[in-house]
């Protein structure tokens, strides 16, 4: 008998403790494959702040750094610019990326650091429970908008790779889901080509994955997953918002 | 052979000397020589400069290049280093080696752009959250500038910490001949550490944080941390007397104001006062026992500070009660002149 699907090596091999019905699992799997397939898992450096990325040192097997909250792109920079032979990438949240971390990733982007950033976009933060997020829907219910988010006091979801879009320095934006194996194939497309620009030594890449947080958005996996293809994904378009490289 | 030079620029050559691979910052007055200079001669060596974005995707930066086992600094003036500290704390937590160089201006607030010692309670007691301390160093001539930058790097790795120079506008802007007594450190010399982030080639993967949340695990190494800081108050502390023999008065002071303080004893000794000097040249860890040993019956001190009253409590704390303790200073305006240190000593 031939096995034909087995643990990435770079995934360590332990249980994963997310929420029930998370998207956090299918994309570490995505990203472990991706660097094993690309044989770059001795020369990675990964970077992970707060939110339910700090999960992510026990996981991934390579070598991995933290950083404080929203400060990844400024710490990738750190170590990209002092060692251009690593592969460094940041794992963020949408608070981290696009809330307080704001001014670190446009300015990686309008520098073109030469890195890739893997934005999981779950429309709150999951980790401090279920606030509202950046990137959170108009008229979403969460811990901090029990009435919805209200445009008139808490403005508009942040569509981050269209915002980085206009800048010179990006090279390759694109919004991806995995919500379903089509979505999920795409993903690791789209992963792979991030890891790729990479290093070819194109410059700024960031992939933003839909995800589901069933627990923060108080929905059964099922439901979630129904959410983002009805509801989430119609606000978020999916697809490649950016391809300077073509 | 000697080269006159600024102080900002002398602390530049000793850090490039010590093997100073990248150097992030954000400009600011009074360091704003530090940044321009770097940004040509970095190049010119093939290292590593950016300006970063702000104060704090500039630390944040260090801590990336850090990690990774290469020589790194960042500097800036008093608001920027408030600025900087979580990170600090986090480098503290993650024992990552890097110098900060802090060239205080006025405060609180934006304050100014004069001398000034009022950020010595944020860099000696922590200065961002939790436990931790960072060894401060308190150069107070150009050449020192240029000695410090290059030893700060050695102690940072050898305790695997946050170092910072404490200095000021005046110490950074001033032009004084600098002997370049340091030997040139190679990068290969360096790179040998068991805990950086390269890439797990022929070893397991490492992961650097600060986070600790399985249950004891964050006591155990907040013990480590303490554990550590103790070694460094027992082996690091850095001093100058200076005629505190048979003096019945000791000045306490650092950096710029040490050196007014230093030619105000000369002064008041020809005048017969018997006075003399203490000067750490490292603020944490602190010269407690230093200061206790020059505690005599009939002894007085007196702390001198660009401040109002930081240092002397640390003075006090090592004499504890033993001896009167009486201060000098002002911040955000003129320097303290030898004369108001006269006048005072009279008074005691
Ligand atoms: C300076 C700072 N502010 C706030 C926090 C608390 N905090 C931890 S995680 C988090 C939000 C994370 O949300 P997000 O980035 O969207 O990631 P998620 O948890 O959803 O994966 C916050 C605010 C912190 N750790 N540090």
């Amino acid at each position: 008998m031939k096995k034909i699907l087995s643990r990435p090596k770079s995934l360590k091999d332990t249980n994963l403790s997310y929420c029930p019905g998370c998207g956090h699992g299918i994309i570490h799997r995505i990203i472990a494959e991706c660097i094993d397939e690309l044989s770059i898992k001795e020369k990675t450096i990964a970077v992970a702040p707060v939110g339910c990325a700090v999960f992510a040192y026990d996981y991934f097997n390579f070598d991995t750094t933290e950083s404080p909250h929203g400060r990844p792109p400024a710490v990738a920079t750190g170590i990209k610019r002092t060692n251009p032979d690593k592969f460094v990438f940041t794992y963020q949240g949408d608070g981290d990326i696009a809330a307080i971390g704001m001014a670190e990733t446009v300015h990686a982007a309008n520098r073109s650091e030469n890195i890739s950033i893997i934005f999981v976009n779950n429309a709150n933060y999951g980790m401090t429970g279920g606030q509202m997020a950046p990137t959170t829907l108009i008229g979403q219910i969460t811990a901090t908008t029990p009435f919805g988010r209200d445009t008139k006091k808490e403005g508009y979801p942040i569509k981050l790779c269209e915002l980085l879009s206009t800048l010179e320095g990006s090279v390759y934006l694109e919004r991806v889901s995995i919500h379903n194996p089509k979505n999920i194939i795409i993903t690791k497309k789209a992963i792979k080509k991030a890891f790729q620009y990479q290093i070819d030594g194109k410059g700024f890449s960031m992939i933003e994955v839909i995800s589901n947080c069933s627990v923060g958005w108080g929905m059964s996996p099922l439901e979630s997953i129904k959410w983002i293809e009805e509801v989430f994904i119609k606000s978020f378009p999916l697809g490649v918002i950016k391809d300077k490289a073509i | 052979m000697k080269k006159l030079l600024k102080g900002n620029i002398a602390l530049c050559e000793g850090a490039i000397t010590a093997g100073l691979k990248s150097y992030f910052g954000y400009p600011i007055t009074p360091q704003n020589e530090i940044p321009s200079y770097l940004s040509k001669k970095m190049l010119e060596i093939g290292r590593v400069f950016v300006q970063a974005e702000s104060e704090i995707a500039a630390i944040n930066m260090v801590l990336g290049a850090a990690v990774t086992g290469a020589r790194a600094m960042t500097s800036s003036s008093s608001p920027g280093i408030s600025l900087k500290q979580e990170t600090i704390s986090y480098m503290a937590g993650m024992q990552i080696p890097a110098l900060i160089v802090n060239i205080q201006r006025g405060g609180p607030g934006l304050g100014n752009i004069s001398a000034s010692q009022s950020d010595y309670f944020q860099a000696v007691k922590g200065g961002g959250h939790g436990d931790y301390r960072i060894i401060v160093f308190a150069p107070n001539s150009v050449q020192e500038m240029y000695e410090t930058a290059y030893d700060a790097f050695d102690l940072a790795e050898k305790y695997r910490t946050p170092v910072m120079i404490l200095s000021d506008g005046i110490i950074g802007q001033m032009m004084e001949p600098v002997e370049f007594n340091r030997i040139e450190k190679k990068e290969k010399e360096l790179k040998e550490k068991d805990w950086i982030l390269n890439g797990c080639k022929n070893r397991e993967p490492r992961s650097v944080k600060s986070l600790f949340m399985k249950e004891g695990i964050l006591e155990e190494n907040n013990i480590k941390l303490q554990e550590k800081y103790k070694l460094i108050s027992e082996n690091e502390v850095k001093y100058e007397l200076y005629m505190t023999e048979d003096a019945n008065i000791i000045i306490t002071s650092y950096g710029i104001s040490s050196r007014i303080s230093k030619s105000a004893v000369k002064l008041a000794r020809r005048n017969g006062i018997k006075v003399g000097l203490l000067r750490p040249k490292i603020l944490w860890p602190f010269p407690y026992k230093i200061v206790d040993s020059l505690a005599k019956r009939n002894v007085k001190f007196l702390s001198v500070e660009l401040s109002y009253g930081q240092m002397v409590e640390d003075v006090k704390l090592s004499l504890n009660r033993k001896c009167s303790v009486e201060f000098l200073g002002k911040a955000g305006g003129e320097l303290i002149t030898e004369e108001e240190i006269i006048n005072k000593l009279r008074t005691l």
